[in-house]
């Protein structure tokens, strides 16, 4: 079946088989490798990215259900500003060792700070509970999510 | 990498087109909700639908309203949304206390009410919940609506009284002024099933209990309720005993099976146990406390 979705802002058509995973269809036929695919089984939130500006676990949406949807991807958090302050966090508190749960617990961070930009520790863990990182311990990761929410986007401070 | 086994898709545009679609794909079609239970299920080849109908674009099955003296939530509304009903949170605080225990919040933003309710897992949160509460589901098919009570929903582990062209389209809850309500759960981990879950609303009016729902999750009580100790309740005190007492009937209304979650006597331990504190925090929450 075709399939289009509009990835970062770009509209992707492609003949796919209906059982094809968003995840498959972003890394594959749209080459955007920026989301990582671990476990498969909806428990790593590796493959996190936003359909229609929220965000789920790709692994476990058909691509065909993102058919005339609208998916942003770890690739858009970096614009012509500069780095997304998350990523810039994540730099800044040592927030990745292997880097390999990094894309999915950056999308779940900016997806978290755009509803509640001032959120508790606490809400930070809820946030990425969904997520598995082997390295960090988290404690970074948390603490990139905060550094992240000190120093909000420029277009933030002027709106 | 676990994959679907390969499926046809078509999404439905009605609630009624969706029903055609099933009875023109017969047996081997199912409707896809939020996925988060059948997609799972169709990667390990324990579901093989030939056909899958997508409902998530019917918005007549989304949003949370009043109806009357009734609260409707329709099927396609997700987990989040539950989670974060000012409406629900007015009239019954279950929701959102379950809810902050149920998957986690990706999940929870996909995952949809009405496929918890279809896919009947014997240790599925909102089922607790919806019991307790003595709620309602509407079902469609193609000559109209039914309503069948929850405690009255479930035919066994997995299988409901949703037959093969049908679509459940709303879950309903009666309002109950003065009702205070809670859930108690315990897990392994964050996001995960529970060992044991317990909730409960409770209605004190002139220092009695004049009304009460008890709804189990995971640990095999019928229809996730304990109707003895509901009945126990009623005229009652809410005194530490008699909460106590209902607690134990509870746990009694349990039949849990041994598994990597714990042994049996541990999950009636807990039926006990956590429905004693939903109870207690039920109970106060309906006295103002
Ligand atoms: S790959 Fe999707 S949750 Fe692990
Ligand atoms: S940095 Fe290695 S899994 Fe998180």
């Amino acid at each position: 079946m075709q399939v289009t979705i509009t990835i970062n802002g770009e509209q992707v058509t492609r003949d796919v088989e209906p059982r094809t995973l968003l995840v498959h269809f972003v890394r594959e036929d749209a080459g955007l490798r920026g989301t990582h695919w671990g476990c498969d089984t909806s428990n790593c939130g590796a493959c996190t990215l936003w359909v229609d500006g929220q965000a789920v676990k790709s692994c476990t949406v058909l691509a065909a259900q993102a058919d005339g949807h609208e998916v942003t991807t770890v690739e858009a958090l970096e614009t012509a500003d500069g780095l997304d302050p998350v990523q810039q966090g994540f730099i800044e508190c040592h927030g990745l060792q292997c880097g390999f749960c990094t894309p999915g617990m950056m999308m779940t961070a900016r997806w978290l700070l755009d509803h509640n930009p001032n959120p508790s520790e606490e809400e930070i863990r809820e946030a990425i509970s969904g997520q598995i990182c082997r390295c960090t311990g988290y404690k970074n990761i948390v603490e990139a999510i905060q550094w992240a929410a000190e120093h909000p986007k420029t277009s933030e401070v002027n709106a | 990498m676990q994959t679907p086994a390969p499926t046809d898709y078509v999404r439905a545009t009605s609630v009624a087109n969706a029903i055609a679609l099933l009875e023109e794909h017969g047996e081997e079609s199912r409707l896809l909700a939020g996925g988060h239970s059948l997609l799972p299920m169709m990667k390990l080849r324990v579901a093989r639908p030939e056909m899958l109908i997508d409902i998530n674009e019917l918005d007549e099955l989304r949003g949370i309203k009043i109806e009357g003296d009734e609260i409707v939530i329709g099927a396609m509304v997700t987990h989040r949304e539950v989670l974060e009903s000012p409406v629900l949170a007015e009239h019954y605080a279950i929701f959102r206390e379950a809810e902050k225990v149920i998957a986690d919040p990706l999940v929870r933003n996909r995952g949809t009410v009405g496929g918890s309710m279809c896919q009947a897992d014997p240790s599925e949160d909102l089922s607790a919940v919806g019991s307790a509460l003595k709620g309602t589901v509407v079902i469609e098919n193609s000559s109209g609506r039914r309503t069948v009570e929850l405690r009255d929903f479930h035919e066994g582990p997995y299988t409901t009284k949703v037959e093969a062209a049908e679509i459940l389209v709303e879950v309903r809850f009666p309002i109950r002024p003065g009702a205070g309500s809670a859930y108690e759960k315990v897990e392994r981990r964050v996001g995960d099933w529970p060992v044991c879950s317990a909730g409960a609303y409770v209605v004190v009016s002139g220092g009695v209990v004049s009304d009460c729902g008890i709804g189990l999750t995971a640990v095999g009580a019928e229809h996730f309720c304990a109707p003895d100790a509901e009945a126990f309740l009623i005229g009652k005190e809410p005194t530490e005993e008699n909460l106590r007492a209902a607690a134990q009937l509870a746990s009694d209304a349990s039949d849990p099976s041994p598994d990597q979650r714990g042994p049996a006597d541990y999950k009636k331990h807990l039926a006990n146990e956590l429905t004693y504190r939903a109870l207690v925090r039920a109970a106060a929450a309906s006295q103002g406390a």
